[in-house]
């Protein structure tokens, strides 16, 4: 059995905005990867204990709220105080240009935001798949 | 690999999902572990949870692992759901239901994916049970994807079997294929806050009445997971049967047949990774089809061919 | 020459047109699409004529406008006597910012209030809640007492201005903060004009900002329903939202059926609890989606105001007003792009026209900029300008429905009730709303539709400019709404020092006697509203109702 990409799409903090998460865990499913989606009002504990025991290869964080900076660095931070660098970690929903590149900087490796075909964030977690 | 099988028998989440993943993509560094690990399993008590789909099985697991997490007990639990036949991917939405449990350092949970394995559950399933064992679990729950009569592996596998059925069904009960009804040492009512409970448990009480050729009357418990009623019924129930199972010689009989299943599994496995191993004999296999196709051979020609091959 | 005469010379030029002119043009210029398709895939002819509205009868399925069934209208001479209000959704940041923005949209023109609340605020918790983490001000306004409240209103008349609040879950606290608020002014219950949107049905299925179990939350709606046209007859206190369920994905008709059918379930609640229909109907209130089809959409707002106008005969309403299907519309943030924002603000325009043209009394338009952040004030002045283009320049409000007979819109519009009663006809075969919500039913319908638009999308098959087609690769270059830093630690020193100087055992004493009567079926509103002139938070009475009521889970359908 040839390996799979697991990955965890989880919405943290209280945006209940889930119509994008929904349709990128359904374009992973079919394009052969193992999805586990968190469901809504999930904290950064939640998130990366998940992460661990489902060894993800790959974090997908959708937030539309505005929150992103504190709640995706959360994510991050713990993340890699559970030596779990090795997981790769993307988000996407209504981020601003300018934080785009501070959430880059704090090890978020790509941000998709609106119009951004399913397709494209396939091919970066195929491509960039650290494990 | 020595850390890593101390780590996953200390109880280290980070190890056990690891060593998970190894198993299920057929790590060859897995197996020796496996090895290493095995005297600490047999502690476990295992128990199955199955039905149709919407019947509430993972609301139901969830509200059994807080039970047993009341009493003490470390809970690991197993959620299988099907892997799409076409694109090999699979949405593994069970663990939604038991996100309140993500934080507690004595749950450990995994979503799986059947992989093209048939029977309900994954061919990995008895390396999770082993690692969730050897790791301390005590009560380890496996959600089945039980939509039929062919989805009743899960008999195999566990000391108790639960099958879950919904109220307002209407005639249902006796259409739920004959395996799913056949396998169950409780019957779990749930979602009894809807109507139609009695009912329900009335079809199976009177299919139960035909039976004549079980030791042991099947109890049926009512549950509703929405509103935590009946759990620690069910908990009783299922205390009781591990008690029955193990007087009577069930248990043992039940847990050879595990090992025996467990046993073909890993040989099926390991022969088919050999048969179909580049540097082994894919090349003969490859071969074979081909003459196949051109009826130029007979498949059973083709099989002794093959196996000759092994068992020289 | 004699009806029957006259429909077969028809067909006979018709056809002769079809045969001849129409087929050479669609030689010479190929049709672009193998077929038409709107997006609650409908297919859509090449022509429309006197023939597709045959059947249609002008005095009894169209009728005038202010009379049954409404289709033309619920006022006999609309926008000629009055104009839409231009009531602009805003909020961000502390009270304090948020009255500023409120002030300078009332200066550039708007003509009612609309609140905007923050995530914790939706959910029922304070500022300093461990969950709101983050989330302060950054969606909306952050309210947790009386205290903000009349930060919120300050220098905002409240006996003049009518201020919708979109508020679900704690919808009745909020509410009450807002009449305590006007009281502490001077201003009786029956000078205060307003909305609250209160529709928890749409969160199960599409919003998600839910606190409490279905029956609880309709206990509670049915209690501000009763308070409503008893003790503040000038509040809507429900708006019926299809908006969002178009957000999360659904087509114009499942938008249409969805919440014509929750409000159907609303009504059908109100009069089990012994509430007369015509005491409070007129108060009932609804919320659409402004999106990209034109016709479509102005289509579906003809079409729920005749839907609903029957479907309350149906019921025994027997007061004209109690049939009136009255509207709030915003244009469609869902169909914003991120990239080229500039061209969003024609987009907003063609939608806000197409409500115009359907009849809404009250209209958001959208910023350029909410696909990346909320509103900046260029961006909000401008889509107020919009509005008032619209309303000013463009002629369309000289004339009651001025697409009326349109026979493409009349056809439509008539196709669209049709799918409707077949929803209606679904949702009934499942046992009704609620037994379809949990079963999941709307749920999979939005998540299906929302994947097919997804895939049509990507796949080139639906065009939407700057991202598919018609690209620019450019740094973005607008400005983005800042907000005040110290706003949340403002804020929670506030709440600090209320927990400190208010009367604590007054708070604690009207905090039981909630629980009480929660506990029992008694109204609740008098209940809330003296927790909260008595300067409880909001988290603190919300978590009375979360004992009681218990919380809320989702099932997840994809």
């Amino acid at each position: 059995m040839s390996k799979k990409i697991r990955v965890l799409v989880a919405k943290p903090g209280l945006d209940g905005h889930d119509r994008g998460a929904k349709i990128v865990a359904r374009a992973l499913r079919d394009a052969g990867m193992e999805v586990i989606y968190s469901g809504l009002h999930q904290t950064a504990s939640q998130i990366v204990n998940t992460a661990i025991q489902e060894d993800v290869d790959v974090v997908g964080l959708s937030l539309l709220s505005g929150a992103h900076m504190t709640l995706f660095i959360d994510v991050v931070t713990m993340l890699r105080d559970k030596q779990m660098e090795d997981v790769l970690v993307v988000g996407g929903g209504i981020i601003p240009e300018e934080d785009v590149s501070k959430l880059q900087k704090a090890g978020v490796a790509a941000v998709f935001g609106p119009g951004t075909p399913v397709d494209d964030i396939v091919c970066y977690i195929k491509k960039n798949v650290k494990r | 690999m020595n850390d890593l099988a101390s780590l996953v028998v200390s109880g280290n989440h980070r190890a056990i999902a690891r060593l998970i993943s190894m198993v299920e993509d057929d790590d060859v560094d897995a197996m020796d572990i496996m090895k290493k690990i095995h005297t600490n399993t047999g502690n476990a008590h295992i128990i199955g949870v199955t039905g149709v789909m919407g019947s509430g099985k993972s609301s139901l697991i969830f509200e059994l692992a807080l039970a047993y997490r009341a009493e003490g007990k470390k809970v690991g639990i197993i959620a299988i759901d099907p892997t799409s036949p076409f694109s090999g991917g699979a949405l593994l939405g069970d663990r939604i239901r038991m996100m309140d449990l993500s934080t507690d350092s004595g749950v450990f949970i995994r979503s799986m994916g059947t992989r093209g394995a048939i029977g309900g559950l994954t061919s990995s399933v008895y390396d999770v049970v082993e690692i969730l064992d050897a790791a301390g679990m005590d009560i380890i729950l496996i959600e089945t994807v039980g939509v039929g009569q062919d989805e009743v592996d899960i008999v195999k596998i566990a000391d108790t079997t639960l099958v879950v059925l919904i109220p307002g069904l209407g005639d249902s009960v006796q259409t739920i294929k004959a395996g799913l009804m056949e396998i169950a040492d409780i019957f779990v009512v749930n979602k009894s806050d809807k109507p139609g409970v009695e009912q329900a448990v009335a079809e199976l009480e009177s299919m139960l009445d035909l039976a004549t050729h079980i030791e042991r009357r099947t109890p049926i418990v009512t549950t509703s997971a929405k509103e935590k009623k009946g759990i620690p019924m069910l908990v009783r129930k299922i205390t009781e049967h591990q008690e029955y199972s193990k007087k009577s010689k069930v248990f043992d009989v039940r847990r050879r047949q595990r090992y025996e299943a467990e046993l073909i599994e890993i040989i099926r496995k390991r022969l088919m990774n050999f048969i179909f191993d580049e540097n082994k004999l894919k090349g003969t296999v490859d071969c074979c089809i081909d003459q196949i196709s051109k009826r130029e051979l007979d498949p059973y020609s083709a099989a002794d061919q093959i196996l000759g091959k092994i068992l020289k | 020459m004699d009806k029957k005469d006259s429909a077969k010379k028809f067909s006979e030029r018709r056809a002769e047109w079809e045969k001849n002119l129409y087929a050479k043009a669609i030689q010479d210029n190929p049709e672009r699409k193998p077929k038409f398709k709107n997006l609650s895939e409908i297919e859509i002819k090449h022509l429309y004529t006197p023939e597709d509205i045959a059947d249609v009868d002008y005095l009894s399925d169209i009728g005038f406008p202010g009379e049954y069934p409404f289709i033309r209208g619920v006022h006999p001479n609309l926008y000629r006597g009055r104009l839409w209000t231009m009531r602009q959704f805003a909020g961000f940041g502390s009270a304090e910012e948020t009255n500023r923005r409120y002030h300078y949209l009332l200066e550039h023109g708007e003509t009612g209030l609309s609140v905007a609340f923050d995530y914790p605020t939706l959910y029922g918790y304070d500022t300093d809640h461990a969950l709101a983490r983050g989330e302060f001000g950054k969606c909306g306004v952050a309210i947790s007492s009386l205290v903000d409240m009349e930060l919120l209103f300050h220098g905002i008349p409240l006996e003049k201005i009518t201020t919708s609040m979109t508020i679900n879950g704690p919808a009745a606290i909020i509410w009450a903060m807002y009449i305590a608020n006007a009281e502490n002014q001077g201003i009786k219950k029956t000078q205060i004009g307003g909305t609250i949107q209160n529709d928890i049905l749409k969160e199960y299925i599409a919003q998600k900002s839910y606190i409490f179990p279905p029956e609880p939350s309709m206990r509670l709606i049915v209690d501000t329903f009763e308070y409503g046209f008893r003790q503040v007859p000038r509040w809507n206190t429900i708006s019926i939202s299809g908006y969002h369920i178009r957000e999360a994905g659904s087509t114009a008709i499942q938008e249409l059926a969805f919440t014509l059918g929750d409000g159907i379930e609303y009504v059908k609640a109100a009069m089990k609890r012994g509430l007369t229909i015509d005491d409070f109907a007129p108060r009932l209130s609804f919320f659409f989606n402004a999106h990209n089809d034109f016709f479509e959409e102005i289509a579906k707002y003809r079409a729920a105001r005749r839907i609903w106008a029957r479907e309350m005969k149906k019921l025994g309403a027997r007061k004209s007003r109690s049939l009136w299907m009255r509207f709030h519309t915003q244009t469609a943030g869902c169909s914003l792009t991120a990239q080229q924002p500039e061209i969003n603000i024609v987009r907003v325009t063609l939608q806000a026209l197409a409500a115009v043209l359907g009849g809404t009394q009250s209209l958001h338009t959208n910023s350029m900029d909410e696909a990346l952040a909320l509103p900046s004030e260029k961006a909000v002045r401008i889509a107020l300008r919009t509005q008032q283009i619209i309303a000013e320049e463009s002629g369309v409000t000289d004339t009651v429905d001025p697409l009326g007979g349109s026979y493409y819109l009349e056809w439509l519009t008539d196709t669209m009730e049709e799918e409707t009663y077949k929803y209606f006809d679904k949702v009934e075969q499942l046992g009704g709303v609620i037994p379809a919500i949990e079963k999941g039913f709307f749920q999979r319908e939005i998540a299906e539709s929302a994947y097919r638009y997804q895939k049509e999308t990507d796949e080139d098959k639906r065009i939407l400019v700057g991202v598919n087609r018609y690209k620019l690769d450019e740094e973005l270059s607008i400005p983005i709404l800042k907000m005040d830093e110290k706003g949340e630690e403002r804020q929670i020193n506030r709440l600090k020092k209320l927990r400190k100087e208010r009367d604590n055992e007054a708070v604690q004493k009207h905090l039981l006697r909630l629980r009480k009567a929660a506990e029992k079926d008694e109204n609740l509103m008098p209940y809330i509203l003296d927790c909260v002139h008595s300067y409880a938070t909001l988290g603190e009475t919300c978590d009375v109702l979360r004992e009681v009521f218990g919380e809320y889970r989702e099932i997840a359908v994809y």
